[in-house]
């Protein structure tokens, strides 16, 4: 130990890498910056780029990301990665458009909440599931 | 011979529907693999992101997130819900609206506002018809959910929460137990409790002396980066979830219906064969009569 750290970099969709590494060096938002084990804990985010790893007895190995978060622990780094470009500006057009698209679904419902009906309708779906349950079992 | 021909078309029919059935389960089933492979790579980006939350949750005393912070009265509730785009898979949707709305039912008895946030179209064309407030939804999402795609809806939810308009969260999705088996939940999404961060911390016997991180730019918007990121890894999760769980629900129903369809076509089948025998039965013993009155 103390020459190496444990190094994961996941995404949301997927596991990108993981595994015991020497160095590190990674696009953070104030500039690069290089980890070696023993590192102060450390939490930034970081750009889209390159992060270069050193693993012990192999090449430099680089790998995409386009952009998250960094975690910095004595002998354990993470890296989040996004999955989607990330901005402020991106994610508040989304939200107004999820917004907008319910408004307009929402457009010829009727006023109140009701729930009668609700029960109504998913007792009837019940009902029938139950009703082919139960032809099943008879037939067989 | 009336009846034959029409059972003949019947049984043609049927075994039309059977192939049907039996493509969409065997899609089902290719698709089922591929989900569960989804939800499996996912997991890792939340337990990390947990983690690191906390970590942060522990370390941290300079500023503390909304998210973690427990409010006194509740007034309104947020509540997003999982469903499935299409229909055809059992009572996936069934199951986990009614448990939706029962507990919706009980809240509004005690005079709490509901807004609902839909993923998925059934969940949305079922809160559109009773008349429930919907405020964000995404819809369409295909077999591979897309983080792009989820980001602005749950912005809405999330905003909703910083800015004061809920005071809780849950969301409801079915969880995938296997293939045989899901199970519709309700998952109290925020405040972020404090079981759902211990979770993860057993078996890791730190020292809780009073660290920080160094934050740049600065803690604050790292920190509300990391929760947002937390959160929305937490949806996202319930999404592949719910979309493993829906391939497994479909594959099963359709095999069901191709049974079905099975017998079915055995019964008829006795039934044709019945009339067809009683038809030449009928006719021999005729020429039989015919000869014997000659």
């Amino acid at each position: 130990m103390g020459t190496i750290f444990h190094l994961d970099i996941v995404s949301a969709e997927e596991s990108i890498y993981s595994g015991p590494v020497e160095f590190l060096v990674a696009p953070a938002q104030m500039g690069e910056v290089g980890i070696y084990p023993r590192h102060t804990p450390m939490l930034t985010r970081i750009k889209s780029g390159m992060v270069r790893i050193k693993a012990q007895l192999k090449e430099e190995e680089l790998i995409y990301v386009s952009g998250g978060m960094l975690e910095v622990q004595p002998d354990i780094v993470t890296i989040l990665a996004d999955t989607a470009v990330r901005s402020h500006d991106l994610d508040e057009a989304k939200s107004i458009e999820a917004k907008r698209a319910a408004e307009e679904a929402m457009k010829n419902r009727e006023s109140e909440l009701d729930y009668a009906k609700a029960q109504a309708e998913l007792i009837e779906a019940m009902a029938q599931l139950a009703a082919i349950d139960k032809l099943r079992k008879r037939g067989h | 011979m009336a009846g034959s021909r029409e059972v003949r078309n019947k049984i043609k029919s049927v075994k039309n529907t059977q192939k049907i059935t039996r493509a969409m389960e065997m899609v089902a089933a290719s698709k089922m693999r591929k989900a569960q492979d989804r939800m499996k790579k996912a997991r890792p980006y939340g337990e990390k992101i947990r983690n690191v939350a906390a970590h942060m949750s522990r370390a941290n005393t300079e500023y503390r997130h909304p998210f973690l912070i427990e409010r006194d009265t509740v007034k309104r509730i947020g509540i997003i819900i999982v469903t499935s785009d299409k229909g055809l898979c059992g009572g996936l949707n069934t199951n986990v609206l009614r448990k939706a709305i029962n507990q919706m039912k009980a809240w509004q008895a005690e005079g709490e506002q509901i807004e609902v946030c839909c993923i998925g179209n059934k969940g949305l064309g079922f809160m559109s018809r009773i008349g429930a407030n919907v405020t964000s939804q995404v819809i369409g999402l295909g077999d591979a959910p897309d983080m792009t795609r989820l980001i602005g809806a749950v912005k809405v939810v999330l905003d909703g929460y910083t800015q004061d308009q809920f005071d809780r969260v849950y969301v409801f999705y079915n969880r995938f137990i296997n293939t045989m088996k899901q199970e519709p939940v309700m998952e109290q999404l925020l405040p972020l409790t404090d079981e759902r961060m211990q979770k993860e911390e057993q078996g890791n016997d730190k020292p809780k002396a009073s660290w920080d991180y160094i934050y740049e730019p600065e803690a604050k918007s790292v920190i509300d980066d990391i929760m947002v990121r937390y959160v929305e890894a937490l949806i996202y999760q319930a999404v592949t979830e719910n979309m493993a769980s829906e391939q497994s629900a479909r594959m099963v129903a359709m095999k069901a219906a191709s049974d079905n369809a099975g017998s079915v076509i055995d019964e008829l089948t006795l039934i044709y064969n019945k009339s067809r025998q009683a038809a030449i039965t009928k006719e021999l013993s005729e020429i039989v009569g015919g000869a014997a009155a000659v």
